[in-house]
């Protein structure tokens, strides 16, 4: 592991110090085969959930993830957030790489904060909602604020900032006695009292009702503009992305295909995925219009090449071959090229047509 | 005339709590080779409609009211009467596919059974016609030998698909029929089902609470808020222009990719939508309205007219005043 962080590939205009890295970072899941097969001779293909990720996560911005579902982008963040153990790679915070020991774990831990999608399963239902916020600061050990408060005053200023006023209606209620939107909001009370310096959060309103999300959605951005907390936000819904994010990564079977500010990367696509799912995005006034085909891919068998090649529009169209490129569609990985400012793709096409090299692929896991 | 009309439906279960009213005076009608979407969040009652017109309600529950299939009325019907209308009349698309289809048995014979229960074929005609079937909804017909766990979800839902179309039904009620599936395959089956709505001239209720897929799918919206539709018209112009404060706030729960007034700027609406025991007063939405004045908590409004085809539940619509699209 090494003990500087590398130089960062994608900065943003005017970048500061990302406040979280991610380098060549991969994450497998065993796989199995039957006894059968075992005694056969077939050996088990491990999931290649994550698969070589690259991410900067910048102080105060709002940074969505998205993808199809098996894409790895649950996987990624849960990787970040130390619930899942990475088979090789690095994350950075602040500079300085997380380690494997307990007492910086726990430190990490109080500083990245995560948002489940489901509030009902992430509440313990026989705790009150006082308890549910106060866990978090005992666990930590935290009996005083920074600016010496209470355990009590540092639950209600959560709460508060949380959107549940008064406070103190709420301290003896349980998960069930609220709505969905509520519980959303005491799981994020619950990140705020720790005073995190990230929050991740996890398709944060999915679980919701259309006329609530809006809210959560307001509140998770007013955190951002008052306490400077940045996002990483996990979403299958990239207009939610448009609502709220400041930069988008698209995740395309364990790696990051495209990446850039949000309004160029969800107007102007580079990368033909992100193209298709755009174009999955419902549209007022009919559905006359040609979708991606096929399942979501697998991640214990990722093609050569570009791994979204066999499902690549300008492939089937003929339009890589026209371009010469086709060859190094099927053979040659690829990393994220700066195709604009700001704003990394990894296509062939794309880059021959921008008229630079592709970058090279990030480096393989070592076995 | 309508293959499938609602007429001043009410659902009331009886709880512990006390009764429940679920659904408040309804009207809804389905033309032949018409696609009605009904939209609404949880508890507001759409999914009551659907088990009210299947007659899937728990026994105690009452329902008053007409439901018109064919002109017949399904409150009214003889069980062995409905026997033979369900599936054959009318099918449902449940939501979860995954779980709808029987673990331990072949997808043909599921598929199959149901045509020789309705006497439509013998048993191997029936194999003959579930293969087509599934052709019919893009799977190769070599699977009807493969058991449920051998599909992905969206194939699953490709078979709920296949299975509800199997007696040749009038009206097929699609109940969040996508919920559980990702984005890309949401896409290819909701292409499916109005291709095949098309096709085959169905006339289709489809519920979801997700009123962009609605408005991609549907010739017609209404939009339904504690028990009662609020707004009712051409989905478009529903969706894009909304006579009634709710569907502005819904639509805009739904944001356009490349819209500046949605940038930056999500937009919700305060508090949650009502329990079905603890309906408001007055206009049942006006605690969350922002443009309610001092009739709302006092005054009911019907459905007014609102210009071409549409009907708005709003007090400012006879007043004439337009309530502001989405923000």
């Amino acid at each position: 592991m090494s003990e500087t962080m590398p130089a960062v590939s994608s900065p943003l205009p005017n970048a500061r110090e990302p406040v979280l890295a991610v380098r060549d970072l991969h994450v497998r899941f065993a796989g199995r085969v039957g006894l059968w097969q075992g005694l056969r001779g077939a050996k088990p293909a491990d999931a290649r959930a994550v698969d070589g990720v690259n991410l900067e996560l910048y102080p105060g911005e709002v940074l969505a993830l998205a993808g199809e579902s098996g894409c790895g982008k649950t996987t990624l963040a849960r990787t970040i957030m130390g619930l899942e153990r990475p088979r090789s790679g690095d994350i950075f915070f602040e500079g300085k790489p997380l380690g494997r020991g307990t007492r910086m774990l726990r430190e990490y831990r109080r500083r990245v904060q995560m948002v489940f999608q489901d509030p009902t399963a992430a509440l313990n239902p026989r705790q009150t909602i006082y308890e549910s916020i106060a866990e978090g600061l005992r666990v930590h050990s935290i009996t005083r604020g920074s600016g010496g408060e209470s355990e009590e005053q540092l639950v209600a200023r959560a709460l508060s900032a949380a959107g549940l006023r008064p406070p103190e209606r709420f301290y003896l209620n349980y998960p069930h006695e609220l709505s969905g939107g509520q519980r959303q909001r005491v799981v994020i009370a619950g990140a705020l009292v720790l005073d995190p310096e990230i929050i991740v959060a996890d398709e944060p309103v999915s679980s919701l009702d259309a006329s609530v999300r809006g809210e959560i959605l307001k509140l998770l951005l007013g955190l951002r503009n008052e306490l400077n907390i940045a996002m990483l936000v996990v979403t299958h819904d990239l207009g939610l992305a448009w609502t709220i994010a400041d930069r988008v990564a698209v995740m395309y079977l364990g790696r990051i295909v495209e990446i850039g500010p949000a309004e160029s990367v969800l107007t102007n696509p580079i990368h033909p995925y992100t193209r298709a799912l755009l174009k999955v995005v419902p549209e007022a006034g009919g559905i006359d219009r040609p979708f991606l085909a096929g399942e979501p891919p697998d991640p214990t068998s990722i093609p050569p090449g570009c791994r979204f090649n066999p499902r690549c529009p300008e492939v089937a169209s003929g339009a890589a071959e026209a371009a010469g490129v086709l060859p190094a569609c099927q053979k040659q990985d690829l990393g994220l090229q700066e195709l604009r400012a700001g704003h990394f793709a990894a296509c062939h096409l794309m880059s021959r047509e921008a008229g630079v090299e592709s970058a090279p692929a990030p480096p393989p896991l070592e076995r | 005339m309508s293959v499938l009309s609602v007429r001043d439906l009410t659902v009331t279960y009886y709880t512990q709590a006390g009764p429940v009213p679920a659904v408040r005076g309804v009207d809804l009608a389905v033309d032949k080779g018409e696609v009605l979407g009904l939209a609404g969040e949880s508890g507001c009652g759409k999914s009551t409609i659907v088990n009210a017109i299947l007659r899937l309600v728990p026994p105690k529950t009452k329902v008053t009211g007409q439901i018109l299939l064919d002109g017949e009325d399904v409150t009214a019907m003889k069980p062995g009467r409905l026997r033979a209308v369900r599936w054959s009349g009318m099918s449902v698309i449940f939501q979860g596919a995954m779980h709808a289809l029987n673990p331990v048995q072949r997808i043909g014979n599921q598929i199959a059974e149901t045509i020789t229960i309705h006497g439509q074929a013998d048993e191997k005609g029936a194999q003959v016609r579930a293969g087509a079937l599934l052709e019919q909804v893009g799977l190769p017909p070599r699977r009807l030998r493969d058991y449920p766990h051998e599909l992905s979800g969206g194939q699953k839902q490709r078979v709920m698909i296949a299975m509800a179309l199997a007696c040749q039904p009038d009206v097929v009620i699609a109940d969040e029929p996508t919920t559980a599936l990702d984005v890309m395959v949401q896409a290819q089956v909701l292409k499916l089902l109005k291709e095949l709505q098309r096709e085959l001239g169905l006339a289709m209720l489809f519920i979801t609470h997700d009123l962009s897929v609605l408005v991609e799918v549907c010739d017609r919206l209404a939009i339904m808020y504690a028990g009662k539709i609020v707004e009712e018209g051409p989905s478009v112009e529903v969706f894009r222009d909304a006579k009634h404060p709710y569907t502005t706030a819904l639509s805009g729960a739904f944001p356009q990719i490349g819209d500046r007034r949605f940038r930056m700027a999500p937009s919700g609406l305060p508090g949650d939508p009502p329990f079905p025991g603890g309906v408001p007063e007055g206009c049942s939405f006006h605690p969350r309205c922002p443009l309610a004045f001092d009739e709302c908590p006092t005054v009911e409004p019907e459905l007014y007219p609102a210009g071409d085809g549409r009907r708005a539940a709003c007090l400012l619509v006879p007043r004439g005043e337009r309530t502001p699209v989405a923000p």
